[in-house]
């Protein structure tokens, strides 16, 4: 059985963004979608600590300690980028003009719910920018491993971890599907090449519906 | 009018044990460098800071951490500090985590004079237990408070003897948002020019929301994650 490789998640994802679209990367197999937008769209990056228009790292000569992403990470600008506080960050996520959001998670369930920001008495990392993306963005795609590293499913009944958001995705993108979130629940779309439907949904602890149209993803 | 300090020691003079301060800066980017290691100085304890991060092990905010000052902070993510996940699990530290979003919106507010406003971030999650959630056109939104401080400490790129402030790249971040919510707000800049020298149209924010500004020296401008293009 084959399962996706983070770079071929990303991969997937590409496909979901529009020409012209404005959009925000999460830290991890997110960032990596970057790297699969066609050469010829303009689709233009946010960075919630107060950039859109970001762009490739710097190289060594060019680091600026005063430009860096959401991530910490020294980065670069693109011509025609534009540099704001985070009041006016938030309003452009929160506002519903980011287009699109793509992020992690540690669990999401039929209901559209997603945690991702904590595991009580383990992780206290903190939420960040989640919270307000997934409640503002006008698209929220969730990018993750289908099971986490002991086996269990990451697409559960319901989410038991504290919630980043509720009611807020609609996609999700793993290592072995493309899940659609709909009032019915998940609803698979596509299958990794060489898994079968009913691989996807033995993996998963959530209850699946299958698309009359479902297929094997195209990458 | 005499905004002009000679240096961090003096402009923060008047902080007292048990304040509430508010920090610009994203992670290490644009943090107020001077101030805080006056404040390190001065020994001022039992703090409510209020910052986006909580610096790392042994720079930024970090240094506070490190000599116990802190009590309780206000942040959306803590994630790069060691010392601060010790200190809070083990209950030495009181923290409450606030959307990024919602914490920048609380600054904004607060200096502009709202007490209080509805968000969609956070409905039905952890931080909208015990607040007001109300429908609006069909969509639930959060009642959240506005953050005020005793004092704010935010640094910026250029600032003129008023008070008025240029920002450079995205370590303007919080900066503006910590500003206009400080009783007292205390702006160090790498240049301080004379009034007249910035051109209007360039101010990001106006000195009316400056109480006191000085030129910060020795900036070490830490990079926490170095990530480079091959050459």
């Amino acid at each position: 059985m084959t399962i996706l490789t983070r770079d071929q998640i990303a991969k997937r994802i590409a496909q979901e963004v529009q020409d012209g679209s404005v959009v925000n990367l999460g830290i991890g197999i997110p960032t990596l979608v970057a790297n699969y937008i066609p050469k010829h769209f303009f689709v233009i990056f946010q960075s919630e600590n107060g950039l859109l228009g970001m762009g490739p790292f710097p190289k060594k000569a060019d680091v600026d300690p005063d430009l860096i992403n959401a991530g910490k990470e020294t980065i670069t600008a693109v011509a025609g980028a534009s540099y704001f506080d985070s009041a006016q960050s938030f309003a452009m996520i929160r506002g519903g003009h980011v287009d699109l959001t793509v992020l992690g998670a540690m669990e999401v369930d039929p209901a559209g719910n997603i945690a991702n920001w904590m595991v009580p008495g383990k992780l206290v990392k903190g939420m960040g920018g989640a919270m307000d993306l997934v409640a503002g963005a006008k698209h929220v795609i969730v990018a993750m491993q289908h099971q986490d590293k002991s086996g269990a499913s990451k697409i559960v009944k319901r989410c038991t971890l504290p919630l980043t958001g509720q009611n807020c995705i609609d996609r999700v993108v793993t290592d072995m599907a493309v899940l659609d979130v709909t009032p019915e629940g998940f609803v698979l779309k596509e299958y990794a090449p060489g898994l079968s439907v009913e691989d996807v949904i033995k993996a998963s602890e959530a209850p699946i519906k299958v698309d009359p149209d479902v297929r094997a993803m195209r990458l | 009018m005499q905004k002009v300090y000679p240096d961090a020691n003096a402009a923060t003079d008047g902080v007292q044990d048990g304040m509430t301060f508010l920090f610009g800066g994203f992670g290490l980017c644009g943090i107020p460098e001077n101030s805080i290691a006056a404040l390190q100085r001065r020994g001022v304890k039992n703090l409510t800071c209020v910052s986006n991060n909580a610096g790392v092990d042994g720079f930024g905010l970090g240094l506070l951490m490190l000599q116990g000052q802190i009590r309780k902070m206000i942040s959306s993510y803590v994630g790069e500090n060691e010392l601060f996940e010790r200190l809070y699990l083990s209950g030495a530290l009181e923290l409450e985590f606030c959307p990024q979003g919602t914490l920048a919106e609380r600054l904004r507010a607060g200096g502009a004079g709202i007490p209080a406003f509805y968000t969609p971030t956070g409905v039905g999650t952890l931080v909208a237990e015990g607040k007001e959630v109300r429908d609006f056109d069909g969509r639930k939104y959060v009642l959240e408070q506005a953050i005020l401080g005793d004092f704010a400490f935010v640094k910026a790129w250029k600032g003129d003897k008023f008070g008025n402030l240029v920002f450079r790249k995205t370590a303007r971040n919080f900066n503006p948002l910590a500003a206009m919510a400080g009783h007292i707000t205390v702006a160090e800049v790498e240049e301080l020019v004379e009034i007249g020298d910035l051109d209007p149209d360039q101010v990001h924010l106006s000195g009316a929301f400056i109480q006191r500004i000085f030129k910060g020296k020795d900036y070490e401008k830490r990079i926490e994650k170095l990530t480079v293009s091959p050459d």
